[in-house]
């Protein structure tokens, strides 16, 4: 998957995440979060893992947690991938 | 001699006010109070430092108070609450020494018996006459009871009374009396009535929220305390003030007459009185506007003191009558101490209140909360601060299960019996962290920042620096 324009998806209420994708050609992934301390480096490692599951290799990517779950960061990063990218041409 | 000073300036030079005293303030004003702001700032004006500010609360509107402990101005705090603001700045080690916690039986106690000593108290009063009668029933910051700063004015050295309703003498009721009070300042504002009381309080509509209330209220059903001359108190926050919406058609389909509902009263509480669910309330602090109209003009609505409601020194207080007491928390651990002082960081943004005191009081202390707030559990392995003891609380109630303390065996019983979800607490946070994960424990600094002390004035905990 290949980022070509800036998307979103989530939101900021308490308990979701909001994430932001734009093109990039490295990947860059910034995490604020309330409870960074506690979940900062799970939070980042998830981000990671679903990118990679879609075969994004460039990427600037802002999540902006509020609380979410784990299963809630993966779906608002994967939707974001979605709305933002476009199926590379092999 | 007349009491009657034309500036706040002059009644603090003529109470005696110098460096190194301790001057007192209680909350009722919440955070529409003006008064310790214009104290304080009379004070860095008049030169005066090294102050300690003995308060009964403080919130985010006392942020200039953040100024006055960079200058030099105020050297120590001690209070029952303090707001996230202030209590940012204070976690992260703003004052050399540290911050002291009571609760709101536990101060007037200290004032009491000598522990605290006031310099000089400032009371906010809603009106006032020229000798110092005062009450806050009437006037443009009507607050309803003045309980809290009953002490204060018993106890400090000088009493100076600050209002913007001055009436002709004598002020009716007199909460506080003139006996005690050495001057009055009429001024022209003590306080924004927006932030004083709320419009109106309103019941959570959130699923999570109303589903804890309603097996709250289950659990005080089968608790065997739901009978005639039942009495209750709740908080006005989020699921706690949803558990009377459960309660009240309990209450009437077995036909129970409560007695007395007690602590700070919220219109639902009032609603309560006069449909005749209880037969009293006893209002030690008014949270919204049909509180302060109902203790105004309905004679079984009753203002009571600091110390009646919840002194442990003395001979009775009211949350010793207390059948059944719904209180919140930030964090409880399996040992059921509950934190209500710091949040998940470490950071100061709370405080006991009347938490420790009704715990220790009431038949039946239960905790509602979530099983997790923004992914972070409910249930820790230990809390970061503690604010009540586990042994004085009984039962923690979430929306996916309730955990009764193991020293009320019959309890857990009867609450199974009924097909309540019980678990062990442990359990409870297993279920969380299935959901969440396990937190990541959080770093703090070595310094001690603030003192809890419990309601008997031992020391229950210390909390250190929090780190950003």
């Amino acid at each position: 998957m290949t980022i070509v324009r800036s998307a979103v998806a989530g939101t900021l209420e308490s308990s979701d995440a909001l994430v932001s994708i734009a093109p990039s050609r490295q990947l860059e992934v910034h995490v604020e979060s309330v409870v960074m301390k506690q979940f900062g480096d799970a939070i980042e490692a998830s981000v990671r893992q679903v990118l990679r599951e879609l075969s994004v290799t460039g990427a600037q990517i802002r999540v902006q947690d509020r609380g979410a779950l784990d299963c809630t960061i993966r779906a608002r990063v994967e939707t974001a991938v979605l709305r933002g990218g476009e199926e590379k041409p092999s | 001699m007349s009491k009657l000073c034309t500036t706040l300036r002059s009644a603090m030079e003529k109470a005696g006010l110098t460096s190194g005293m301790t001057i007192s303030f209680h909350h009722h004003l919440r955070n529409g109070d003006h008064v310790l702001n214009m104290v304080l700032a009379e004070a860095a004006a008049m030169g005066i430092r090294d102050l300690t500010v003995q308060a009964s609360s403080l919130f985010d509107i006392h942020a200039p108070l953040i100024d006055h402990i960079k200058s030099g101005v105020v050297t120590g705090v001690e209070a029952n609450y303090i707001g996230q603001l202030v209590g940012r700045e204070l976690s992260l080690g703003l004052l050399d020494k540290p911050v002291v916690f009571r609760s709101h039986g536990g101060r007037p106690a200290a004032i009491e018996s000598g522990r605290v000593h006031i310099h000089i108290a400032f009371i906010a009063a809603p009106t006032a006459d020229c000798q110092g009668n005062l009450n806050g029933l009437y006037g443009p910051s009507a607050c309803g009871s003045l309980g809290y700063a009953f002490s204060d004015a018993r106890c400090a050295d000088r009493v100076v009374a600050i209002t913007d309703n001055l009436v002709p003498y004598p002020a009716m009721p007199a909460s506080i009396e003139e006996t005690v009070v050495d001057y009055v300042v009429p001024v022209e504002s003590i306080g924004d009535p927006k932030g004083i009381v709320s419009g109106t309080t309103r019941i959570t509509r959130d699923p999570v929220g109303l589903l804890i209330a309603r097996y709250a209220a289950e659990v005080i059903r089968h608790s065997g305390l739901l009978k005639d001359g039942f009495s209750f108190q709740t908080g006005a926050g989020g699921a706690s003030l949803a558990v009377t919406r459960y309660l009240a058609p309990i209450m009437k389909e077995l036909g129970v007459k409560g007695s007395f509902g007690l602590g700070g009263i919220t219109g639902y509480m009032v609603d309560m009185l006069q449909e005749g669910y209880f037969q009293k309330l006893l209002d030690v602090q008014c949270f919204d506007l049909k509180a302060v109209e109902s203790i105004r003009d309905n004679p079984s609505h009753q203002e009571i003191s600091a110390v009646r409601y919840a002194s442990p020194d003395a001979k009775t207080a009211a949350v010793n009558n207390l059948d059944a007491v719904i209180l919140g928390a930030t964090q409880v651990d399996e040992g059921f101490n509950v934190n209500v002082h710091t949040d998940s960081n470490g950071f100061i943004m709370g405080g006991s209140g009347g938490h420790s005191d009704t715990a220790a009081g009431a038949k039946l202390a239960m905790i509602v909360a979530p099983l997790f707030r923004a992914r972070l559990p409910i249930v820790v392995d230990k809390v970061i601060t503690t604010s009540t003891p586990g042994s004085t609380v009984d039962v923690l109630v979430t929306q996916r299960g309730i955990a009764v303390n193991p020293a009320r065996q019959e309890l857990a019983h009867s609450l199974k019996a009924a097909g309540l979800p019980v678990y062990p607490i442990h359990d409870l946070r297993s279920m969380a962290e299935r959901l969440t994960g396990v937190p990541r424990p959080v770093a703090r600094g070595n310094r001690v920042v603030a003192k809890v002390e419990y309601r008997d004035g031992s020391l229950l905990d210390e909390i250190y620096q929090a780190k950003d």
